[in-house]
């Protein structure tokens, strides 16, 4: 047997590869055999494709969406009237804790992290993710997390303490019962989740994007999702330590909030703030790529000054951790404290007033054309720089202290969110469903289903502000008559309805389009980015021959021909790791095979993480499962002789 | 319009593994690097803020903790990275022998470190119920030692796989190289937490 240096140094064996000699169908029936999942339930569970895992996420997400939205629903029907008592106040507040709790936790960032799973390899031309059993488990952890809050929400054992959990409110002292227990625990699943698919999408971009795709040629929703997963990988600790603490403060009495012992309930908001301060841009910059690849896409231009606007990304991205205070403004700050966070928060509408100057540049010099994701990104415009101008209103400290807590803020972030992250998501998804599915989606219940959902949604949220100026607060299940409260009340609640119905037309488009829409060629739109160059639906080894790359817009670029590299083994799992910022070509990375391993994990860590909300022995006991199973997870099958391969 | 393939290069003859930064997994545990150095930065900066809320640290009547166990600690774990040195440098030189030598080495002073760490939790003079200065400082011991009994574990199953033929693939050689790498990571962020357990308890009272 030969020494492992000898057997690195020697020339490639002879087995069979990708190229001139191995190409069209013979080559796409060996790649299937070695990239399909295997057959049957099993090989479903055990599946690593990162398009099965991202499909998972975004459909998971929206069934969140639904959950969180009937909720919206509810609260709304509550408060159409003054005095009203449909809910009362203690369900009431079980209800506006895991509507924010769903939508922030298990929609908002979820769907953006599903999408990207989904799309990035494609986008940057490679056959799989980086550590894709990792992604696997990232998936099972969230539908853990998920179910974990919703079954005691079922079970009447649901937070009722808002989204953000602030002690001493959710402390052993007023949050009596495991309600507070179950969402800290729902934090630590989402937390693991979420790291673990950022961590999956850092390394894939940075090491495995298509020979020649240097750093400066990625498209921009490649950029955004990079950002956003430094920024998850920066800010989620924060959260995931704060809830942590408050398990312990409940659990073993631990004193960190505790102000009794010399704890400080404020360090809770700043730990929380850190992280969800972050959290708004980790579910926004997502949706400015969105916006960016429909922009150019439907403009038939590159989109205008891609330095400025890949900048702006990267300069939102370090902003966000700068801000956290301003949700902190009526706790009572040092005067510099004041001046300094109003001036970053103003600050960073200024990237973000840029990117909207580049895209509406886009669409100027362009020939644009209104299909629904255009359509889509124009409501986003629109609603998105009002929550915009209202979050600079709302950044100047006195106005904030006259506002704190009321429904003017309520109407900021549904502007913000909704109009900047789930309109843009909407238009995401009209337009990469033809690449999921091969058909693609009637434009005319689009288009009916857009407009409703755009001007629903100025009916519903527009008068939260006026509401929010009367001194309507947040969080408080009715109001009295007589206060001129009642009529934004039942403006908002109308427009609600008409946003939800919206969104079943939009979920009945999906389904009825996934049946019998039309079919879609492989580049529908006539985009200019990879994910294209592959056929609708992409086969489970995305691409027969890797693209190389030599400009932003590839596929515009190409005439009859792509061209590709060749010469990766197709009977092994095989990737091209390239260098991180030109993207040279490097070396030949074997790819993990489908493993039910993540999940067998799961079930172990979730035993360990659900057992620990009632004694702290589960950690010590349940980690012996949780080790085996990541032991038995990364050990390899058989030796693998790579340096003679 | 699917395209016809152009073939252009050959990537046949490109390595199939490779150390440092030309490894995928460097990357991905740089990020987890980046997540627990977040975490133990967050935790510092929770220390730092309830030490505000006191008159001295720690506060009276509760002592400092006894310096002996979490310094005997320290030094063992400064010394450690000799061997974990000529580890990484004999995973380098494709030296699998070397390898199989070391890593029981290693194994056994992560089990020492475990030991000695059980040590340090005796010796606080705090209970983690006491106060707020209690939690944190309990807290930021808690959190090392997931990290060594982490690593120490990883070390164990990296032991028992080079000794099967695995052992003889480079990948597991850039493997022992990126544990070793690890390990690095594992002491260095013990010395700003060993300084605020054990000193800076002492020198604001």
């Amino acid at each position: 047997m030969k020494s492992a240096a000898e057997r690195a140094k020697l020339p490639p064996a002879d087995v069979p590869r990708d190229g001139p000699n191995l190409t069209g169908e013979e080559l796409e029936t060996k790649l299937s055999t070695t990239w399909s999942n295997p057959p049957g339930f099993v090989g479903w569970l055990s599946s690593v494709d990162h398009k099965d895992i991202g499909r998972r996420y975004v459909i998971t997400a929206l069934v969140f969406l639904a959950l969180a939205g009937v909720l919206a629903i509810a609260m709304r029907l509550q408060l159409a009237r003054p005095d009203n008592d449909l809910i009362g106040a203690a369900r009431y507040n079980e209800i506006f804790t895991m509507h924010g709790t769903t939508m922030m936790f298990l929609f908002a960032v979820p769907v953006m992290q599903g999408m990207q799973i989904y799309l990035t390899p494609l986008m940057i031309g490679t056959r799989s993710n980086a550590f894709p059993r990792l992604n696997a488990f990232s998936y099972w952890m969230y539908l853990a997390g998920g179910l974990l809050l919703w079954i005691a929400f079922v079970l009447n054992v649901g937070p009722d303490v808002g989204w953000f959990a602030y002690p001493p409110l959710s402390g052993p002292q007023f949050g009596v019962g495991k309600r507070v227990d179950i969402w800290a625990q729902m934090i630590t699943f989402t937390e693991v989740a979420a790291l673990a698919a950022a961590v999956s999408l850092t390394a894939t971009i940075l090491k495995q994007k298509a020979p020649g795709m240097s750093l400066a040629r990625m498209p921009i929703f490649v950029w955004a999702t990079l950002v956003t997963s430094l920024m998850v990988i920066f800010s989620m600790p924060s959260v995931a330590l704060a809830s942590g603490m408050l398990l312990s403060d409940r659990l073993v009495g631990t004193h960190f909030y505790n102000p009794a012992e010399r704890g400080d309930a404020l360090l809770w908001q700043h730990l929380f703030w850190f992280f969800g301060h972050p959290e708004v841009y980790i579910i926004f910059l997502p949706a400015t790529g969105f916006v960016s690849e429909i922009v150019a896409t439907f403009s038939r231009r590159s989109i205008v000054m891609y330095p400025i606007v890949v900048m702006s990304l990267v300069a939102t991205g370090i902003l966000a951790f700068g801000l956290w205070v301003h949700h902190m403004f009526a706790t009572g700050l040092p005067r510099i404290g004041y001046s300094f966070y109003t001036a970053a928060s103003m600050s960073v509408s200024i990237p973000t007033g840029l990117q909207i100057f580049c895209w509406i540049a886009t669409l100027w010099e362009g020939r644009p054309q209104l299909k629904v994701p255009l359509l889509y990104v124009i409501g986003f415009i629109f609603t998105f720089v009002i929550g915009g101008l209202t979050g600079v209103m709302i950044a100047a400290v006195p106005l904030d202290l006259q506002l704190h807590d009321t429904y003017f803020i309520v109407a900021h972030f549904h502007y913000v969110l909704i109009g900047g992250a789930v309109f843009p998501l909407l238009g995401a998804i009209t337009y990469w469903f033809p690449k999921a599915t091969g058909r693609l989606m009637s434009e005319t219940l689009g288009k009916i289903a857009f407009w409703m959902i755009f001007l629903g949604f100025q009916l519903a949220f527009f008068p939260m502000h006026i509401a929010g100026i009367y001194g309507m607060p947040r969080r408080v299940y009715t109001y009295p008559a007589g206060m001129g409260l009642e009529l934004p009340n039942m403006l908002s609640t109308l427009g609600s309805l008409v946003v939800s119905t919206a969104v079943l037309l939009f979920v009945v488009n999906l389904v009825i389009s996934a049946r019998s829409g039309r079919r879609a060629a492989p580049n529908p739109w006539g985009a200019p980015s990879l994910e294209w160059a592959t056929s609708c639906p992409p086969p489970p080894y995305n691409f027969p021959h890797i693209p190389l790359v030599s400009s932003r817009t590839p596929l515009w670029d190409a005439g009859e021909k792509l061209p590709v590299v060749h010469g990766l083994r197709v009977e092994d799992r095989e990737l091209v790791l390239t260098t991180v910022m030109s993207a040279e070509p490097d070396v030949r990375e074997p790819s993990p095979e489908p493993s039910p391993w993540p999940l067998i994990g799961t079930v172990a860590t979730t035993a360990m993480f659900v057992c620990s909300i009632f004694s702290p022995w589960a950690v010590l006991v349940g980690v012996v499962p949780v080790a085996l199973a990541l032991t038995a997870w990364f050990w390899p099958k058989s030796p693998r002789l790579s340096g003679s391969l | 319009m699917r395209h016809e393939p152009e073939f252009a290069d050959d990537l046949s003859a490109l390595r199939t593994h490779a150390f440092s930064y030309r490894s995928l997994t460097w990357w991905g545990i740089i990020a987890f690097m980046v997540i627990e150095g977040a975490f133990f930065a967050l935790a510092m900066a929770a220390y730092f803020f309830l030490m505000a809320q006191e008159q001295e640290w720690a506060p009276r009547p509760w002592s400092p903790p006894d310096l002996l166990a979490g310094t005997l600690f320290t030094a063992v774990m400064l010394l450690s990275e000799v061997p974990n040195t000529m580890i990484k440098r004999a995973a380098n030189a494709y030296d699998v022998a070397a390898v199989r030598k070391l890593l029981p080495v290693m194994s056994a002073i992560g089990l020492l470190l475990v030991i000695i760490r059980g040590f340090e939790f005796n010796s606080l003079n705090v209970f983690w119920y006491d106060n707020a200065y209690g939690s944190i400082i309990w807290a930021l011991l808690f959190l090392h030692t997931t990290h060594i009994v982490t690593d120490w574990g990883d070390t164990l199953v990296l032991w028992q796989l080079m000794k099967t033929p695995h052992g003889e693939d480079p990948r597991r050689l850039v493997d022992t190289d990126e544990n070793a790498l690890y390990w690095r990571f594992v002491w260095l962020t013990w010395l700003p937490i060993y300084v605020l357990i054990y000193w800076v308890p002492r020198l604001f009272r």
